[in-house]
Protein backbone atom coordinates (compact mmCIF):
# COMPACT_ATOMS: atom_id res chain seq x y z
CA UNK A 1 0.00 0.00 0.00
CA UNK A 2 1.25 3.69 -0.94
CA UNK A 3 0.35 6.38 0.85
CA UNK A 4 0.24 9.83 -0.74
CA UNK A 5 -0.35 13.46 -0.22
CA UNK A 6 -0.75 16.38 -2.06
CA UNK A 7 -0.50 19.84 -0.75
CA UNK A 8 -3.71 21.58 -1.44
CA UNK A 9 -2.04 24.81 -0.62
CA UNK A 10 0.06 24.91 -3.77
CA UNK A 11 -2.30 22.48 -5.80
CA UNK A 12 -3.58 24.39 -8.53
CA UNK A 13 -5.54 21.88 -10.11
CA UNK A 14 -3.91 21.80 -13.07
CA UNK A 15 -4.60 18.03 -13.87
CA UNK A 16 -0.97 17.15 -14.78
CA UNK A 17 -1.47 14.50 -12.64
CA UNK A 18 -4.46 12.76 -13.99
CA UNK A 19 -3.06 11.51 -16.91
CA UNK A 20 -0.08 9.56 -15.46
CA UNK A 21 -2.22 7.84 -12.77
CA UNK A 22 -6.03 8.25 -13.68
CA UNK A 23 -7.07 5.73 -10.67
CA UNK A 24 -5.08 7.69 -7.99
CA UNK A 25 -5.76 11.32 -9.22
CA UNK A 26 -9.07 13.48 -11.02
CA UNK A 27 -10.60 16.43 -11.72
CA UNK A 28 -14.58 16.79 -9.77
CA UNK A 29 -17.26 18.22 -12.12
CA UNK A 30 -16.06 21.76 -10.47
CA UNK A 31 -12.45 21.07 -12.11
CA UNK A 32 -10.95 20.64 -8.66
CA UNK A 33 -8.48 17.43 -7.74
CA UNK A 34 -9.71 14.91 -5.97
CA UNK A 35 -7.51 11.82 -5.37
CA UNK A 36 -7.52 8.95 -2.90
CA UNK A 37 -4.97 8.87 -0.30
CA UNK A 38 -3.92 5.39 -0.28
CA UNK A 39 -3.33 2.94 -3.59
CA UNK A 40 -2.26 0.30 -4.23
CA UNK A 41 1.31 -0.62 -4.64
CA UNK A 42 1.06 -1.47 -8.58
CA UNK A 43 0.89 2.25 -8.71
CA UNK A 44 4.02 2.91 -7.64
CA UNK A 45 5.01 4.22 -10.72
CA UNK A 46 1.98 6.01 -11.97
CA UNK A 47 2.06 8.02 -8.81
CA UNK A 48 6.00 8.65 -9.09
CA UNK A 49 5.33 10.35 -12.50
CA UNK A 50 2.44 12.41 -11.35
CA UNK A 51 5.21 13.61 -8.40
CA UNK A 52 7.48 14.24 -11.44
CA UNK A 53 4.64 16.58 -13.64
CA UNK A 54 3.10 18.19 -10.99
CA UNK A 55 3.65 21.95 -11.91
CA UNK A 56 2.96 23.07 -8.19
CA UNK A 57 5.05 19.95 -6.94
CA UNK A 58 2.90 19.57 -4.67
CA UNK A 59 2.45 15.25 -4.44
CA UNK A 60 3.85 13.57 -2.11
CA UNK A 61 4.29 10.22 -0.28
CA UNK A 62 2.93 10.03 2.71
CA UNK A 63 4.81 8.44 5.73
CA UNK B 1 38.53 4.20 -13.48
CA UNK B 2 35.37 4.04 -15.44
CA UNK B 3 34.16 7.07 -16.86
CA UNK B 4 30.99 8.73 -15.09
CA UNK B 5 27.93 9.61 -16.93
CA UNK B 6 28.13 13.86 -17.34
CA UNK B 7 25.17 15.54 -17.19
CA UNK B 8 25.61 19.80 -18.02
CA UNK B 9 22.60 21.82 -16.57
CA UNK B 10 21.34 21.12 -13.18
CA UNK B 11 17.85 22.21 -13.38
CA UNK B 12 15.07 20.07 -14.09
CA UNK B 13 15.99 18.70 -16.70
CA UNK B 14 19.19 17.10 -15.48
CA UNK B 15 17.58 16.48 -12.44
CA UNK B 16 14.80 13.99 -14.15
CA UNK B 17 18.09 12.75 -16.09
CA UNK B 18 19.91 11.04 -13.39
CA UNK B 19 16.47 9.78 -11.56
CA UNK B 20 15.52 8.23 -14.90
CA UNK B 21 19.02 6.63 -15.44
CA UNK B 22 18.93 5.32 -11.89
CA UNK B 23 15.45 4.02 -12.02
CA UNK B 24 16.93 2.53 -15.33
CA UNK B 25 19.17 0.45 -13.40
CA UNK B 26 22.42 2.19 -14.23
CA UNK B 27 24.58 1.98 -10.80
CA UNK B 28 27.81 3.64 -12.07
CA UNK B 29 29.28 7.06 -11.44
CA UNK B 30 26.99 9.83 -12.22
CA UNK B 31 27.98 14.02 -12.33
CA UNK B 32 26.13 16.70 -12.54
CA UNK B 33 27.16 19.74 -13.05
CA UNK B 34 25.67 23.18 -13.27
CA UNK B 35 26.07 26.94 -13.18
CA UNK B 36 23.69 28.20 -10.81
CA UNK B 37 25.04 28.00 -6.87
CA UNK B 38 21.49 26.20 -6.22
CA UNK B 39 20.18 22.87 -6.46
CA UNK B 40 17.53 22.35 -8.82
CA UNK B 41 14.39 24.29 -8.51
CA UNK B 42 11.30 24.84 -10.82
CA UNK B 43 11.33 27.70 -12.49
CA UNK B 44 7.41 28.56 -13.36
CA UNK B 45 7.10 30.13 -10.36
CA UNK B 46 9.86 32.58 -10.66
CA UNK B 47 7.28 35.15 -12.66
CA UNK B 48 4.73 34.51 -10.51
CA UNK B 49 4.45 32.94 -6.82
CA UNK B 50 8.70 34.22 -5.87
CA UNK B 51 7.92 37.64 -7.28
CA UNK B 52 4.73 37.95 -5.51
CA UNK B 53 5.79 36.37 -1.94
CA UNK B 54 8.75 36.55 -0.15
CA UNK B 55 9.62 32.65 -0.95
CA UNK B 56 13.10 31.39 -0.98
CA UNK B 57 14.78 28.35 -2.49
CA UNK B 58 13.28 26.00 -0.47
CA UNK B 59 9.74 26.85 -1.76
CA UNK B 60 10.62 26.28 -4.88
CA UNK B 61 13.43 23.61 -5.10
CA UNK B 62 12.37 20.09 -6.24
CA UNK B 63 12.77 17.08 -4.31
CA UNK B 64 16.08 15.13 -4.75
CA UNK B 65 14.86 11.59 -4.04
CA UNK B 66 16.89 8.80 -2.22
CA UNK B 67 18.23 6.68 -5.44
CA UNK B 68 20.12 9.84 -6.66
CA UNK B 69 22.44 9.81 -2.98
CA UNK B 70 25.54 9.12 -4.18
CA UNK B 71 25.31 11.61 -7.54
CA UNK B 72 27.71 14.17 -7.23
CA UNK B 73 26.65 17.93 -7.99
CA UNK B 74 28.95 20.25 -9.06
CA UNK B 75 27.27 23.64 -8.59
CA UNK B 76 28.66 26.84 -8.93
CA UNK B 77 30.96 26.71 -11.99
CA UNK B 78 30.02 26.29 -15.52
CA UNK B 79 31.11 24.32 -18.10
CA UNK B 80 33.30 26.34 -20.19
CA UNK B 81 34.61 23.25 -22.85
CA UNK B 82 33.79 20.55 -23.93
CA UNK B 83 35.97 17.84 -26.34
CA UNK B 84 33.64 15.59 -27.93
CA UNK B 85 36.30 13.56 -29.69
CA UNK B 86 38.08 12.28 -26.44
CA UNK B 87 34.77 12.71 -24.18
CA UNK B 88 35.41 15.27 -21.83
CA UNK B 89 34.24 18.30 -20.50
CA UNK B 90 36.25 21.37 -18.63
CA UNK B 91 34.81 23.98 -16.68
CA UNK B 92 35.12 27.25 -15.78
CA UNK B 93 37.06 26.48 -12.76
CA UNK B 94 39.22 23.93 -14.08
CA UNK B 95 38.22 20.67 -13.82
CA UNK B 96 38.39 18.36 -16.42
CA UNK B 97 35.67 15.38 -16.36
CA UNK B 98 36.45 12.17 -18.79
CA UNK B 99 32.72 10.82 -19.52
CA UNK B 100 31.50 7.91 -20.75
CA UNK B 101 28.19 9.55 -22.16
CA UNK B 102 27.03 13.46 -22.05
CA UNK B 103 23.83 14.69 -21.25
CA UNK B 104 23.19 17.84 -22.36
CA UNK B 105 20.58 20.26 -20.44
CA UNK B 106 21.80 23.92 -20.31
CA UNK B 107 18.30 25.37 -21.20
CA UNK B 108 18.38 29.10 -22.25
CA UNK B 109 19.56 32.61 -20.88
CA UNK B 110 17.61 35.61 -21.24
CA UNK B 111 18.42 37.77 -24.69
CA UNK B 112 19.15 41.23 -23.17
CA UNK B 113 19.22 44.77 -24.30
CA UNK B 114 22.96 46.46 -25.61
CA UNK B 115 22.66 49.80 -25.66
CA UNK B 116 25.40 51.89 -25.30
CA UNK B 117 25.77 53.86 -22.26
CA UNK B 118 22.73 51.85 -20.62
CA UNK B 119 22.28 52.68 -16.67
CA UNK B 120 24.10 49.85 -14.92
CA UNK B 121 20.72 49.34 -12.55
CA UNK B 122 16.93 49.35 -12.95
CA UNK B 123 16.73 46.42 -15.83
CA UNK B 124 15.93 43.13 -15.11
CA UNK B 125 15.56 39.64 -16.88
CA UNK B 126 13.50 37.26 -15.27
CA UNK B 127 15.06 33.00 -15.47
CA UNK B 128 17.01 31.98 -11.92
CA UNK B 129 15.85 32.24 -8.83
CA UNK B 130 18.87 34.78 -8.01
CA UNK B 131 16.88 37.22 -11.14
CA UNK B 132 13.70 37.02 -9.66
CA UNK B 133 15.05 38.03 -6.33
CA UNK B 134 16.44 40.91 -7.84
CA UNK B 135 13.50 41.75 -9.33
CA UNK B 136 10.98 41.73 -6.37
CA UNK B 137 13.09 43.83 -4.03
CA UNK B 138 12.25 47.08 -6.45
CA UNK B 139 8.86 45.90 -7.18
CA UNK B 140 7.17 48.24 -4.52
CA UNK B 141 3.53 49.70 -4.57
CA UNK B 142 3.36 52.50 -6.69
CA UNK B 143 6.86 51.51 -8.70
CA UNK B 144 6.52 52.69 -12.41
CA UNK B 145 7.54 48.97 -14.25
CA UNK B 146 7.79 49.32 -17.94
CA UNK B 147 7.80 45.51 -19.20
CA UNK B 148 9.20 45.38 -22.51
CA UNK B 149 8.27 41.73 -24.30
CA UNK B 150 4.20 41.02 -24.67
CA UNK B 151 5.06 37.15 -24.44
CA UNK B 152 4.44 34.63 -21.66
CA UNK B 153 7.13 35.93 -19.31
CA UNK B 154 6.72 39.41 -19.65
CA UNK B 155 2.67 39.36 -19.65
CA UNK B 156 2.80 36.81 -16.56
CA UNK B 157 5.34 39.24 -14.77
CA UNK B 158 3.07 42.16 -15.62
CA UNK B 159 0.17 40.80 -13.76
CA UNK B 160 2.29 39.80 -10.83
CA UNK B 161 3.95 43.30 -10.54
CA UNK B 162 0.31 44.92 -10.82
CA UNK B 163 -1.06 42.99 -8.01
CA UNK B 164 2.24 44.07 -6.14
CA UNK B 165 0.30 47.83 -6.84
CA UNK B 166 3.03 49.00 -9.08
CA UNK B 167 1.88 50.70 -12.35
CA UNK B 168 2.90 48.69 -15.07
CA UNK B 169 2.58 49.04 -18.70
CA UNK B 170 3.94 46.33 -21.29
CA UNK B 171 5.76 47.63 -24.53
CA UNK B 172 5.65 45.12 -27.27
CA UNK B 173 6.69 44.48 -30.75
CA UNK B 174 3.25 42.84 -32.14
CA UNK B 175 -0.30 44.15 -32.59
CA UNK B 176 -1.23 42.18 -29.42
CA UNK B 177 0.58 40.52 -26.62
CA UNK B 178 1.19 36.57 -27.02
CA UNK B 179 -0.10 36.77 -30.82
CA UNK B 180 2.51 34.44 -32.04
CA UNK B 181 2.03 31.69 -29.24
CA UNK B 182 -1.63 31.58 -28.97
CA UNK B 183 -3.54 33.55 -32.17
CA UNK B 184 -5.82 36.53 -32.48
CA UNK B 185 -8.66 35.35 -30.11
CA UNK B 186 -7.15 34.19 -27.09
CA UNK B 187 -4.76 36.89 -27.12
CA UNK B 188 -7.19 39.70 -27.17
CA UNK B 189 -9.06 38.63 -25.10
CA UNK B 190 -6.19 38.34 -22.28
CA UNK B 191 -5.27 41.53 -23.36
CA UNK B 192 -8.68 43.19 -22.12
CA UNK B 193 -8.31 40.96 -18.78
CA UNK B 194 -5.40 42.61 -18.35
CA UNK B 195 -6.67 46.31 -19.18
CA UNK B 196 -9.18 45.60 -16.79
CA UNK B 197 -6.80 44.92 -13.90
CA UNK B 198 -4.93 48.42 -15.04
CA UNK B 199 -2.19 47.20 -17.04
CA UNK B 200 -1.40 49.33 -20.21
CA UNK B 201 0.00 48.33 -23.42
CA UNK B 202 1.79 50.03 -25.89
CA UNK B 203 1.73 47.86 -28.89
CA UNK B 204 4.14 48.17 -31.94
CA UNK B 205 6.73 49.08 -30.89
CA UNK B 206 10.14 49.26 -30.06
CA UNK B 207 12.31 50.32 -27.93
CA UNK B 208 15.27 52.56 -28.98
CA UNK B 209 16.88 53.97 -25.85
CA UNK B 210 16.92 53.50 -22.26
CA UNK B 211 17.11 56.56 -20.18
CA UNK B 212 19.00 57.12 -16.68
CA UNK B 213 22.86 57.37 -15.58
CA UNK B 214 23.25 55.79 -12.13
CA UNK B 215 19.48 53.78 -12.84
CA UNK B 216 16.93 53.57 -15.34
CA UNK B 217 14.50 56.33 -15.19
CA UNK B 218 12.69 55.68 -18.45
CA UNK B 219 12.62 54.25 -21.47
CA UNK B 220 12.20 55.70 -25.37
CA UNK B 221 10.27 54.21 -28.44
CA UNK B 222 10.66 54.13 -31.47
CA UNK B 223 7.32 56.33 -32.11
CA UNK B 224 9.42 58.66 -30.01
CA UNK B 225 7.13 58.51 -27.10
CA UNK B 226 9.38 58.06 -23.45
CA UNK B 227 7.46 56.55 -20.82
CA UNK B 228 8.96 57.43 -16.99
CA UNK B 229 9.50 54.16 -15.35
CA UNK B 230 11.67 53.01 -12.07
CA UNK B 231 12.20 49.87 -13.32
CA UNK B 232 12.51 47.47 -16.55
CA UNK B 233 11.98 44.00 -17.08
CA UNK B 234 12.75 42.71 -20.60
CA UNK B 235 11.26 40.08 -21.17
CA UNK B 236 12.20 39.92 -25.22
CA UNK B 237 13.45 36.48 -25.71
CA UNK B 238 15.70 33.62 -25.08
CA UNK B 239 19.57 32.07 -26.52
CA UNK B 240 20.32 28.23 -25.93
CA UNK B 241 23.47 27.67 -23.77
CA UNK B 242 25.30 26.21 -26.66
CA UNK B 243 28.67 28.07 -26.99
CA UNK B 244 31.17 25.39 -24.69
CA UNK B 245 30.29 23.23 -27.72
CA UNK B 246 31.89 25.51 -29.83
CA UNK B 247 34.94 23.60 -31.99
CA UNK B 248 33.41 20.65 -31.87
CA UNK B 249 31.44 18.73 -35.33
CA UNK B 250 27.99 19.33 -33.66
CA UNK B 251 24.81 21.20 -35.17
CA UNK B 252 24.10 23.65 -32.64
CA UNK B 253 22.06 25.93 -34.51
CA UNK B 254 19.31 27.40 -32.92
CA UNK B 255 19.52 24.94 -30.08
CA UNK B 256 21.36 21.39 -29.94
CA UNK B 257 20.12 19.79 -33.29
CA UNK B 258 19.00 15.78 -31.99
CA UNK B 259 17.14 13.43 -33.52
CA UNK B 260 14.33 11.24 -33.03
CA UNK B 261 15.98 9.59 -30.14
CA UNK B 262 17.65 12.66 -28.94
CA UNK B 263 21.19 11.80 -29.87
CA UNK B 264 23.60 14.82 -30.25
CA UNK B 265 23.83 15.59 -34.08
CA UNK B 266 26.77 16.07 -35.82
CA UNK B 267 26.96 18.79 -38.67
CA UNK B 268 26.72 15.80 -41.68
CA UNK B 269 23.54 14.65 -39.78
CA UNK B 270 25.02 11.91 -38.32
CA UNK B 271 24.72 11.24 -34.44
CA UNK B 272 27.07 11.20 -31.60
CA UNK B 273 26.65 7.97 -29.90
CA UNK B 274 27.23 8.79 -26.61
CA UNK B 275 26.01 12.57 -26.62
CA UNK B 276 22.38 13.75 -26.16
CA UNK B 277 20.50 16.63 -26.08
CA UNK B 278 16.72 17.62 -23.42
CA UNK B 279 14.95 20.59 -22.54
CA UNK B 280 14.83 23.84 -23.81
CA UNK B 281 18.64 23.95 -25.18
CA UNK B 282 16.98 20.59 -27.48
CA UNK B 283 16.17 21.85 -31.05
CA UNK B 284 14.36 18.09 -32.06
CA UNK B 285 11.84 16.77 -34.57
CA UNK B 286 8.05 16.71 -33.34
CA UNK B 287 6.14 15.36 -36.64
CA UNK B 288 2.75 14.68 -35.00
CA UNK B 289 3.11 18.31 -35.05
CA UNK B 290 5.16 20.05 -37.90
CA UNK B 291 7.35 19.27 -40.62
CA UNK B 292 10.57 20.79 -39.28
CA UNK B 293 12.56 20.29 -36.27
CA UNK B 294 12.18 22.92 -33.34
CA UNK B 295 12.44 24.17 -29.91
CA UNK B 296 10.09 23.48 -27.58
CA UNK B 297 10.05 26.06 -24.55
CA UNK B 298 7.39 24.08 -22.47
CA UNK B 299 7.83 22.92 -18.89
CA UNK B 300 6.69 18.86 -19.67
CA UNK B 301 9.44 18.66 -22.17
CA UNK B 302 12.60 18.42 -20.47
CA UNK B 303 10.92 15.72 -17.72
CA UNK B 304 9.90 13.72 -21.22
CA UNK B 305 12.82 13.80 -22.97
CA UNK B 306 14.88 13.03 -19.83
CA UNK B 307 12.83 9.62 -19.81
CA UNK B 308 13.58 8.79 -22.93
CA UNK B 309 17.46 9.44 -22.50
CA UNK B 310 17.79 7.54 -19.06
CA UNK B 311 16.06 4.68 -21.01
CA UNK B 312 17.81 4.62 -23.52
CA UNK B 313 21.25 4.61 -21.62
CA UNK B 314 20.59 3.06 -18.79
CA UNK B 315 19.61 -0.05 -20.85
CA UNK B 316 22.35 1.04 -23.03
CA UNK B 317 24.88 0.28 -19.75
CA UNK B 318 23.24 -2.58 -18.43
CA UNK B 319 23.02 -4.20 -21.49
CA UNK B 320 19.50 -4.15 -21.29
CA UNK B 321 17.96 -6.12 -24.18
CA UNK B 322 15.26 -3.42 -23.97
CA UNK B 323 17.88 -0.83 -25.55
CA UNK B 324 16.42 -2.13 -28.86
CA UNK B 325 12.91 -0.84 -28.23
CA UNK B 326 13.60 2.31 -26.95
CA UNK B 327 15.71 3.02 -29.74
CA UNK B 328 12.95 1.87 -32.26
CA UNK B 329 10.55 4.28 -30.40
CA UNK B 330 10.81 7.98 -31.14
CA UNK B 331 10.25 10.45 -28.90
CA UNK B 332 6.88 11.65 -29.65
CA UNK B 333 5.57 14.16 -26.65
CA UNK B 334 2.21 16.08 -26.05
CA UNK B 335 3.64 19.66 -25.52
CA UNK B 336 1.67 20.93 -23.02
CA UNK B 337 1.90 24.42 -21.19
CA UNK B 338 -0.38 26.67 -18.68
CA UNK B 339 0.22 30.35 -17.50
CA UNK B 340 -1.51 32.45 -14.54
CA UNK B 341 -2.39 36.03 -15.41
CA UNK B 342 -4.64 37.40 -12.36
CA UNK B 343 -7.69 35.43 -13.13
CA UNK B 344 -7.04 34.08 -16.33
CA UNK B 345 -5.43 30.17 -16.10
CA UNK B 346 -4.35 28.93 -19.19
CA UNK B 347 -3.93 25.16 -20.22
CA UNK B 348 -2.79 23.87 -23.56
CA UNK B 349 -2.22 21.17 -25.13
CA UNK B 350 -0.34 20.93 -29.05
CA UNK B 351 1.43 23.23 -30.83
CA UNK B 352 -0.78 26.10 -31.20
CA UNK B 353 1.48 28.01 -33.47
CA UNK B 354 1.26 25.48 -36.25
CA UNK B 355 -2.20 26.37 -37.04
CA UNK B 356 -3.36 28.15 -39.33
CA UNK B 357 -7.36 28.10 -38.55
CA UNK B 358 -8.62 28.97 -34.82
CA UNK B 359 -11.88 28.04 -33.86
CA UNK B 360 -13.98 28.95 -30.69
CA UNK B 361 -14.98 25.59 -29.19
CA UNK B 362 -16.62 25.66 -26.14
CA UNK B 363 -17.78 28.78 -23.71
CA UNK B 364 -17.81 31.97 -24.52
CA UNK B 365 -14.95 35.09 -25.22
CA UNK B 366 -14.53 36.89 -22.20
CA UNK B 367 -15.84 33.94 -20.18
CA UNK B 368 -14.35 30.59 -19.54
CA UNK B 369 -13.39 29.17 -23.15
CA UNK B 370 -11.60 26.35 -25.09
CA UNK B 371 -10.32 26.94 -28.64
CA UNK B 372 -9.20 24.36 -31.00
CA UNK B 373 -5.98 25.25 -33.22
CA UNK B 374 -6.51 23.45 -36.81
CA UNK B 375 -3.93 22.99 -39.73
CA UNK B 376 -6.48 21.69 -42.17
CA UNK B 377 -7.82 19.18 -40.83
CA UNK B 378 -6.32 18.15 -38.17
CA UNK B 379 -6.73 19.72 -34.59
CA UNK B 380 -3.02 20.74 -33.43
CA UNK B 381 -3.34 22.04 -30.18
CA UNK B 382 -6.46 22.90 -27.65
CA UNK B 383 -5.93 25.85 -24.96
CA UNK B 384 -8.45 27.33 -23.10
CA UNK B 385 -9.03 29.72 -19.56
CA UNK B 386 -10.97 27.71 -16.89
CA UNK B 387 -12.90 24.86 -18.42
CA UNK B 388 -9.72 22.36 -17.40
CA UNK B 389 -11.54 18.89 -17.81
CA UNK B 390 -13.05 20.60 -21.51
CA UNK B 391 -9.24 20.90 -22.19
CA UNK B 392 -7.83 17.43 -21.01
CA UNK B 393 -10.64 15.87 -22.84
CA UNK B 394 -9.15 16.98 -26.37
CA UNK B 395 -5.55 16.12 -25.27
CA UNK B 396 -5.01 12.88 -26.57
CA UNK B 397 -6.86 14.07 -30.27
CA UNK B 398 -4.22 17.06 -30.79
CA UNK B 399 -1.95 16.26 -33.18
CA UNK B 400 -1.75 16.27 -37.48
CA UNK B 401 -3.86 13.58 -39.39
CA UNK B 402 -2.07 11.30 -41.21
CA UNK B 403 -3.31 11.29 -45.16
CA UNK B 404 -6.07 9.08 -44.95
CA UNK B 405 -5.91 7.89 -41.61
CA UNK B 406 -6.90 8.34 -38.02
CA UNK B 407 -4.77 11.02 -36.01
CA UNK B 408 -1.10 10.24 -35.67
CA UNK B 409 -1.45 10.55 -31.80
CA UNK B 410 -4.86 8.14 -31.15
C1 LIG C 1 10.21 32.88 -15.51
C2 LIG C 1 9.79 31.60 -16.19
C3 LIG C 1 8.45 31.19 -16.14
C4 LIG C 1 8.04 30.02 -16.78
N1 LIG C 1 6.73 29.66 -16.70
C5 LIG C 1 6.29 28.56 -17.34
C6 LIG C 1 4.92 28.18 -17.28
O1 LIG C 1 4.10 28.83 -16.63
N2 LIG C 1 4.54 27.07 -17.95
C7 LIG C 1 5.42 26.33 -18.69
O2 LIG C 1 5.00 25.34 -19.31
N3 LIG C 1 6.73 26.64 -18.73
C8 LIG C 1 7.19 27.74 -18.09
N4 LIG C 1 8.53 28.08 -18.15
C9 LIG C 1 9.46 27.24 -18.93
C10 LIG C 1 10.12 26.13 -18.11
O3 LIG C 1 10.50 26.59 -16.86
C11 LIG C 1 11.32 25.60 -18.87
O4 LIG C 1 10.82 24.95 -20.01
C12 LIG C 1 12.21 24.66 -18.07
O5 LIG C 1 12.76 25.30 -16.96
C13 LIG C 1 13.33 24.12 -18.92
O6 LIG C 1 14.15 23.26 -18.17
P1 LIG C 1 15.61 22.86 -18.63
O7 LIG C 1 16.13 21.93 -17.57
O8 LIG C 1 15.59 22.41 -20.03
O9 LIG C 1 16.45 24.21 -18.67
P2 LIG C 1 16.73 25.27 -17.52
O10 LIG C 1 15.71 25.20 -16.46
O11 LIG C 1 16.98 26.56 -18.19
O12 LIG C 1 18.10 24.76 -16.88
C14 LIG C 1 19.35 24.85 -17.48
C15 LIG C 1 20.40 24.94 -16.40
O13 LIG C 1 21.69 24.77 -16.98
C16 LIG C 1 22.56 25.78 -16.50
N5 LIG C 1 23.65 25.98 -17.48
C17 LIG C 1 23.61 26.69 -18.63
N6 LIG C 1 24.81 26.63 -19.27
C18 LIG C 1 25.61 25.86 -18.49
C19 LIG C 1 26.98 25.43 -18.60
N7 LIG C 1 27.75 25.77 -19.65
N8 LIG C 1 27.49 24.67 -17.61
C20 LIG C 1 26.71 24.31 -16.54
N9 LIG C 1 25.43 24.68 -16.39
C21 LIG C 1 24.88 25.45 -17.35
C22 LIG C 1 21.63 26.96 -16.33
O14 LIG C 1 22.17 27.94 -15.50
C23 LIG C 1 20.42 26.30 -15.72
O15 LIG C 1 20.56 26.14 -14.33
C24 LIG C 1 8.97 29.24 -17.51
C25 LIG C 1 10.33 29.65 -17.56
C26 LIG C 1 10.73 30.81 -16.91
C27 LIG C 1 12.18 31.24 -16.98
S1 LIG D 1 -0.70 18.06 -11.23
FE1 LIG D 1 -0.31 19.02 -9.24
S2 LIG D 1 -1.28 21.02 -9.36
FE2 LIG D 1 -2.11 19.75 -10.99
S3 LIG D 1 -3.96 18.86 -10.14
FE3 LIG D 1 -2.32 17.39 -9.87
S4 LIG D 1 -1.58 17.90 -7.80
FE4 LIG D 1 -2.77 19.65 -8.42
Amino acid sequence: MIKIHVDMDKCQHYGQCVFEAPTVFALNEDDKLEYHATADDSELENVERAIDVCPMQAIAFAK
Amino acid sequence: MIRPIVIVGASMGGLRAAESLRKGGYTGGLVVIGDESHAPYNRPPLSKEVLAEHVDHAAVAFTIPPILEDVEWALGSPVASADLQVQSVTTADGRVLDYSALIIATGLRPRRLEFEGMPPRGSHAIRTLDDAMALRSELKPGARVVVYGAGFIGCEAAATARKLGAEVTVVGKGSVPLLRPLGEQLARDIQSRQEAHGVKFVMNSNLVRIAGTETVTGVVLDSGLTLACDVLIEAIGSEPNVEFLQGNDIDIESGIHVDGTLHALRVNGQPWENVFAIGDVARFPIPQFCETTRRVEHWNIPTEMARKVGQILSATMTENPALADHLAKPFAPIPSFWSDQFEVSLLSYGLLDQADDIRLLEGAVGGNCVYGYFKGESMVGVCGIGMRSKIMGYRNSVGLTPEGGSSALS
